[in-house]
């Protein structure tokens, strides 16, 4: 009999696939007893993975790597044996930012190069104006939110430290404080881009997917010194995350799968909401305005699960990029070494990972700047010198 | 004077009961400077205004992560803080997340100094927890005992049973069923409004 396992979650769409293992008795089926921890910040998910009270989490791509860099707390290698999501964020405005960078556009502000220009204009005139700087809200400062908006508000020359304000706020609170405008746009996960929409009280204005084609997203953290002495355990959890990956991926089972993860304890909106997130069927604009892409979520097709240690190199890149990090061979070694498709392989196989067609040369895709060198970021980051005005 | 006397110690907690309590023990134990922050939108400008030493939050906050963000150096905070984390005293980590509770500083300022007001949190912050249990059980040995009244009443009259005889045959048949008093009671309420 095995022990009982207890992992950590954060409510949003992207742990599907460690909730479907669970609920659906995937994990059973491999003998595992797996207890799930709803939890109410990254913070926690961190310090219980890290002290040892969870033996797995879904976790920020992002903290994964802080923790085994050390950054902002105590050293503790993390590594990460699958993606629970690539994408599923999106940057939601207020309707009045809307409505002003819309006025400001030179062009369809579907465009994100049309729309960072556009922002650096209204920034400008905000300026000018005497106006207090627009605020926009993401999850944490290890986030991948954080970096995929500070990626777009700096592809036109606005200083996200400088020239507009970014606040850390729990996704539960993201909503309300775009209604109570303290903050006027915001990059979080599924659903809550979803939910504001649907309040009337935001635009989502980009998917994450039109910012970076592929972003590693969530993984299933484990702590490293745990995955060593545990390798039967951790070979069982990834076969039940990859069943319940390609479980979820069926259009088949989608309404069941939205109903067990709306269930109570789990992810606290309607099986409406869940299944537009999964199906990456949108509705974008208070008006109705639907938008459907196939890259919104990914969570079990086209070898998303399959960790590439490029995205960790991107991610410490972006940490370097805003000096939450030194640069340095043995820390980017260190960051890609928390990604480790070799354990994904060796229990699922390579050959489940079948390379798709439209996907970057350079792993990442973003939509502007030049293609990401993993070899050298030293050229990469100088690309991102600041412009100062 | 104890120098850490004069430290200004933000209290981050929605519980208002809780805060009270912890609040009360920081007082008796010398601090004079304390806040409590129970409103807790726009957290970082309200920390910014208090300006503390230190700052004591609960795990079931989510604003547990608005105040990670102090750890970054830029321009929105004013002072940067760390974690009250000592990579030496794994034990102490670990009762402070057990307790429920967490504690930032200021950077730079020693361990040593707020040790005993994490110690003092983390004994609070347990006494409260064990008051909330017990307050949890009195409650639900009074709903229980409620619920087996009115079962009791309900048995009496549809048998023609007295008091005691009335219990005894829950006692018998939950003794039987290897269940609680409480739940062939509930069984017994429930089956009535049904047959009603």
């Amino acid at each position: 009999m095995n022990p009982r396992l207890r992992i950590g979650f954060i409510p949003l769409c992207d742990a599907a696939a460690l909730l479907i293992a669970v609920d659906k008795g995937f994990c059973a089926e491999e003998g595992l007893d797996v207890e799930l921890v709803r939890e109410v910040s990254w913070s926690n998910v961190r310090d219980k993975l890290n002290i040892g009270l969870f033996d797995a989490a879904h976790l920020l791509a992002p903290v994964a790597i802080a923790s085994s860099l050390g950054l902002g707390h105590v050293r503790v290698p993390i590594i990460a044996p699958f993606n629970l999501g690539i994408n599923g964020n999106a940057i939601t405005v207020s309707p009045e930012l809307y409505h002003a960078l819309a006025v400001a556009a030179d062009g369809d502000i579907a465009d994100p190069l049309v729309s960072a220009r556009a922002l650096a204009r209204v920034v400008a005139k905000r300026r000018t104006a005497g106006e207090e700087p627009l605020t926009f809200g993401m999850t944490f400062p290890f986030s991948t939110h954080n970096y995929h908006l500070r990626f777009w508000i700096a592809a036109a020359g606005v200083d996200p430290d400088e020239d507009v304000r970014m606040v850390v706020l729990p996704p539960p609170y993201m909503v309300d404080s775009l209604v109570n405008r303290h903050v006027d746009g915001f990059c979080v996960g599924a659903p809550w881009n979803s939910v504001a929409v649907d309040l009337g009280v935001g635009h989502i204005l980009h998917f994450v997917s039109d910012i970076l084609a592929v972003a590693a997203e969530k993984v299933l953290g484990v702590r490293r010194a745990w995955a060593d002495e545990n390798p039967e355990t951790l070979a069982k959890l990834l076969r039940a995350h990859r069943r319940a990956g390609d479980y979820i991926e069926d259009m088949a089972n989608r309404d069941e799968v939205c109903a067990l993860l709306t269930a109570p304890h789990r992810i606290d909106v309607t099986a409406e909401v869940m299944r537009r997130c999964l199906d990456g069927r949108l509705k974008v604009s208070p008006d109705g305005a639907v938008r459907v892409s196939e890259r919104y979520l990914r969570i079990g097709r086209d070898g998303a699960a399959r960790p590439e240690p490029v995205h960790a190199a991107w991610l410490y890149a972006q940490m370097v990029r805003w000096r939450q990090a030194p640069l340095s061979d043995n820390l980017l070694a260190a960051a890609k070494g928390v990604f480790r498709p070799d354990l994904h392989d060796a229990v699922l196989g390579a050959s489940s990972v079948t390379p798709v067609p439209g996907d970057p040369a350079d792993k990442v895709g973003a939509f502007t700047g030049p293609a990401f060198d993993e070899n050298d970021l030293k050229g990469y980051l100088a690309a991102w010198a600041p412009t100062r005005r | 004077m104890d120098p850490s006397a004069t430290l200004k110690i933000a209290i981050v907690d929605e519980n208002p009961i809780r805060a009270a309590i912890l609040e009360d023990g920081l007082r008796e134990a010398g601090f004079t400077q304390v806040v409590r922050l129970g409103e807790t939108t726009r957290l970082l400008a309200r920390i910014h205004a208090v300006d503390p030493d230190v700052i004591l939050i609960d795990l079931e906050n989510p604003n547990r992560d608005v105040l990670e963000q102090m750890f970054q150096v830029s321009r929105i905070v004013k002072r940067p803080i760390a974690m009250f984390v000592d990579s030496s005293d794994s034990a102490s980590i670990q009762a402070s997340v057990d307790a429920g509770v967490s504690a930032y500083i200021v950077d730079g300022l020693k361990k040593e100094r707020i040790k005993h007001i994490l110690d003092l949190c983390i004994s609070r912050f347990n006494a409260f927890s064990h008051l909330q249990a017990e307050l949890d059980r009195a409650k639900t040995a009074l709903e229980d005992r409620k619920v087996i009244d009115r079962a009791k009443g309900i048995l009496m009259r549809a048998k023609g049973l007295s008091e005691e005889e009335a219990y005894a045959l829950m006692r018998k048949t939950a003794m039987n069923e290897n269940k609680k008093i409480s739940e062939i009671a509930q069984s017994v309420v429930t089956a009535a409004d049904l047959l009603k």
